[in-house]
């Protein structure tokens, strides 16, 4: 398997990226010190240290159950870590618990399963954080909410309920919700995997979208096309360990670790 | 795909078929009838049989309604008018039914309960119908105190100062924010307990002597009929569901002294019968409470319903809490939300949605255990029966009683059913294909 020469996936979305604002800066956005967790007396991450500074671009990936989704949902507390350090934004996440709601209210997370509330509409949807949350009076939400509905391509959409919508419009409406509550940090969980082809392609047009705007972006995706376009940086993850990171290009045609260039065999589907 | 069909031969059509009636056994009754009722020799036989049923009791029942008297004195002057054949005598209906909708309470007095009663489908309206103004619901959370000073009577300021301990709450957190939630939410609940345990009396008292103004007094061993069943039954509605989702969302917390109490009492209150509790508030609680202290029967009893009740919801909304996907949660959770604006917002409408069947289930059950009562010397309709049997008139009339009493509660049992099927109807229409995994 390993002695298929190493290529660069394909293309993702067929055009240019407009990388001008697309920028890394010495800012630290969030930093993993040491950090491990166990599930029981499972270990499912070890020893993680990341550092990501504002306006990176990272994608994450690895093999089934190697801790890529425990990884970004312990950086909005969704999990609980048992030993090391993880800042989000200059705000530690310890026990105290206004710190998890502060990190959360500024992290953004899109799910697999979109997980968008059936029992109101798409606007009330993207509303509901920042008139609770953020305490934003509701016109003005409302305003935001079509802002970036506009922005994810389905502002006709507003009254409908997410049941009445594709999957790609549920899991667009999800990254916009998400965007109303003016993150600074955006996580993915997998966020194309339950979706038909063609809808993959219009969730992945929207996060190139979003990352052409500059935002700081950890996304968990086996869509390797995606990470040769628009990552900055490429983390191979198994075994609750972070194995391999580099540029997409140095990542995909010069893989250094054997388990590396197993998976890239595997998924790239030589 | 094309080898698949590699021996496919190549169609296109040239002419459109225009639309064309189903054949006439395809439609309309004659389908209908077919279908359902004769569709092969057993269900012929069924249909048979359960005409000649139907027509049984409709022959044996319909003289019993069609001869009945409505005007007469007595039983045996009902008798006496029927000479021998099959009828009712609802005469006792006629002459009873104040009674058996208000029990002893003061005749001169009824316009104070119709008048609470009327009141309550005012309050009870913007709740069951979402879109009417929000203002509407003042009203809804004045409704308990103006019952109250209606059926009891009694000084207005009872009830008045009550509700300024809501007022004071509320003064109590506005006066302590600065010094943090959880200071505020302490002060928000001390300070109107201080209020109604030790300064609402000689407070409403006060008031009174400087201002009398108030109805007449009527005592709670007056009340009985069915209004005695609405009390109960409404307060007993109104407070379980509260209490039974706090217990719920009790039963599935992390911390370990609030989950434990919480499935103690669901199980305590659950392997008891109501009537063994209803006992209890009758006899019991006089032994603990420091002799002397007059507790009203009515307001233990509906204690201990609404416990009853709220026990039996709890499980009902734990099943609806379960029945939500992990990722709801989640999605809160990674918004920011706080626990209890996730759970008001986010997990309690679509829990209670699901629950909606559960819930109304347990509610009616409720309220025909009102009936209960009677074995603690509580006159409600059925009790109210046997009152009405020891007078010597009505001696021996039992089934138009039971009739009448039975049609009052279906009524209002009925109601509730088929509000709840609008409201599950709605819900849905309003989500349309519902969740989302
Ligand atoms: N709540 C849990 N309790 C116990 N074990 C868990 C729990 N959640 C995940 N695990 C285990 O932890 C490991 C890592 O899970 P995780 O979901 O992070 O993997 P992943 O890399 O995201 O995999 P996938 O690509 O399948 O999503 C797996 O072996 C999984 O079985
Ligand atoms: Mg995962």
């Amino acid at each position: 398997m390993t002695d298929i020469t190493p290529a660069l996936p394909e293309a993702a979305v067929a055009r240019a990226i407009d990388t001008r604002r697309m920028r890394v800066t010495d800012e630290v956005a969030v930093s993993i010190a040491r950090m491990n967790k166990w599930y029981g007396t499972f270990h499912v991450l070890r020893d993680i240290d990341m550092t990501v500074y504002r306006g990176e671009r990272i994608v994450i990936c690895g093999p089934s159950g190697s801790g890529k989704s425990t990884l970004i949902r312990c950086i909005n507390a969704l999990e609980e870590h048992q030993a090391g350090k993880v800042v989000v934004d200059g705000t530690e996440l310890n026990e105290d618990l206004k710190n998890v709601d502060k990190v959360r209210s500024e992290v953004g997370m899109v799910f697999q399963h979109f997980n968008l509330f059936p029992h109101l509409t798409i606007l009330e949807n993207c509303t509901l954080a920042p008139i609770w949350v953020r305490k934003v009076p509701k016109k003005q939400a409302v305003e935001t909410a079509m802002h970036f509905l506009t922005k994810v391509k389905i502002p006709e959409q507003a009254n409908k309920y997410p049941g009445q919508l594709s999957g790609g419009q549920q899991q667009r409406v999800a990254i916009a919700r998400s965007l109303c509550m003016r993150p600074r940090i955006m996580l993915f969980d997998e966020p194309t995997s339950a979706l038909d082809p063609e809808m993959i392609k219009e969730v992945l047009d929207t996060m190139i979208g979003l990352a052409e705007d500059g935002m700081t972006m950890l996304v968990v995706t086996h869509e390797m096309g995606f990470a040769r376009q628009v990552a900055n940086r490429v983390v191979f993850m198994d075994q609750g360990q972070i194995v391999e990171q580099n540029e997409p290009e140095e990542f995909f045609l010069r893989p250094k670790s054997d388990r590396t260039k197993l998976f890239l065999s595997q998924i790239l589907g030589h | 795909m094309s080898d698949l069909h590699a021996h496919s031969v190549a169609y296109v059509r040239d002419t459109m078929l225009p639309e064309a009636t189903p054949p006439v056994r395809e439609i309309g009754g004659f389908k209908w009838l077919r279908e359902n009722l004769f569709s092969n020799w057993w269900n012929t036989a069924l249909t048979l049989v359960s005409i000649y049923v139907i027509w049984w009791l409709v022959v044996q029942i319909t003289p019993w309604f069609a001869n009945s008297i409505w005007r007469a004195d007595s039983l045996s002057e009902c008798r006496a008018i029927l000479d021998g054949a099959t009828g009712a005598c609802f005469a006792v209906i006629t002459e009873r039914w104040p009674q058996l909708l208000f029990g002893f309470y003061p005749r001169s007095l009824y316009w104070r309960p119709t008048l609470a009663a009327v009141l309550l489908l005012v309050a009870i309206t913007p709740l069951l119908m979402p879109d009417l103004p929000r203002k509407l619901l003042w009203f809804t959370a004045a409704y308990p105190f103006i019952a109250f000073f209606l059926l009891w009577g009694g000084t207005i300021w009872v009830p008045v100062v009550t509700m300024a301990g809501f007022g004071v709450g509320y003064l109590a957190y506005l006066a302590t924010r600065s010094l943090g939630p959880l200071a505020a939410a302490i002060a928000a609940i001390v300070a109107p307990l201080i209020w109604w345990l030790f300064l609402a009396g000689p407070v409403s008292g006060a008031l009174g002597s400087v201002m009398p103004w108030g109805l007449q007094p009527v005592r709670s061993d007056r009340f009985g009929g069915f209004t005695l069943s609405m009390v109960i039954g409404v307060t007993g509605i109104s407070l379980s569901l509260p209490l039974g989702i706090l217990l719920a969302l009790g039963r599935r917390s992390d911390m370990p002294v609030v989950k434990m109490s919480c499935v103690i009492f669901i199980e305590f209150i659950r392997g008891v019968p109501l009537i063994a509790l209803l006992f209890t508030a009758s006899l019991l609680l006089n032994y603990f409470l420091p002799p002397g202290t007059s507790f009203d029967l009515i307001l233990r009893v509906v204690i201990m319903v609404t416990l009853f009740a709220a026990a039996y919801l709890a499980e009902v909304v734990r099943g609806g809490l379960a029945a939500l996907p992990r990722g709801q949660y989640e999605a809160a959770d990674s918004l920011g939300l706080t626990y209890w604006q996730a759970q008001r917002l986010v997990i309690m409408p679509q829990a209670l949605k699901i629950s909606i069947p559960g819930i109304v289930n347990t509610f009616i059950g409720l309220f025909k255990d009102t009936t209960l009562v009677v074995f603690i010397g509580l006159l409600d309709p059925l009790g109210l029966t046997n009152a009405i049997r020891a007078d010597t008139a009505w001696n021996g009339i039992y089934w138009e009683l039971f009739v009448f009493v039975g049609a009052l509660f279906f009524v209002f049992c009925f109601s509730i059913s088929r509000y709840s099927m609008y409201l599950e109807k709605r819900l849905s229409r309003d989500h349309r294909q519902g969740m989302t995994r």
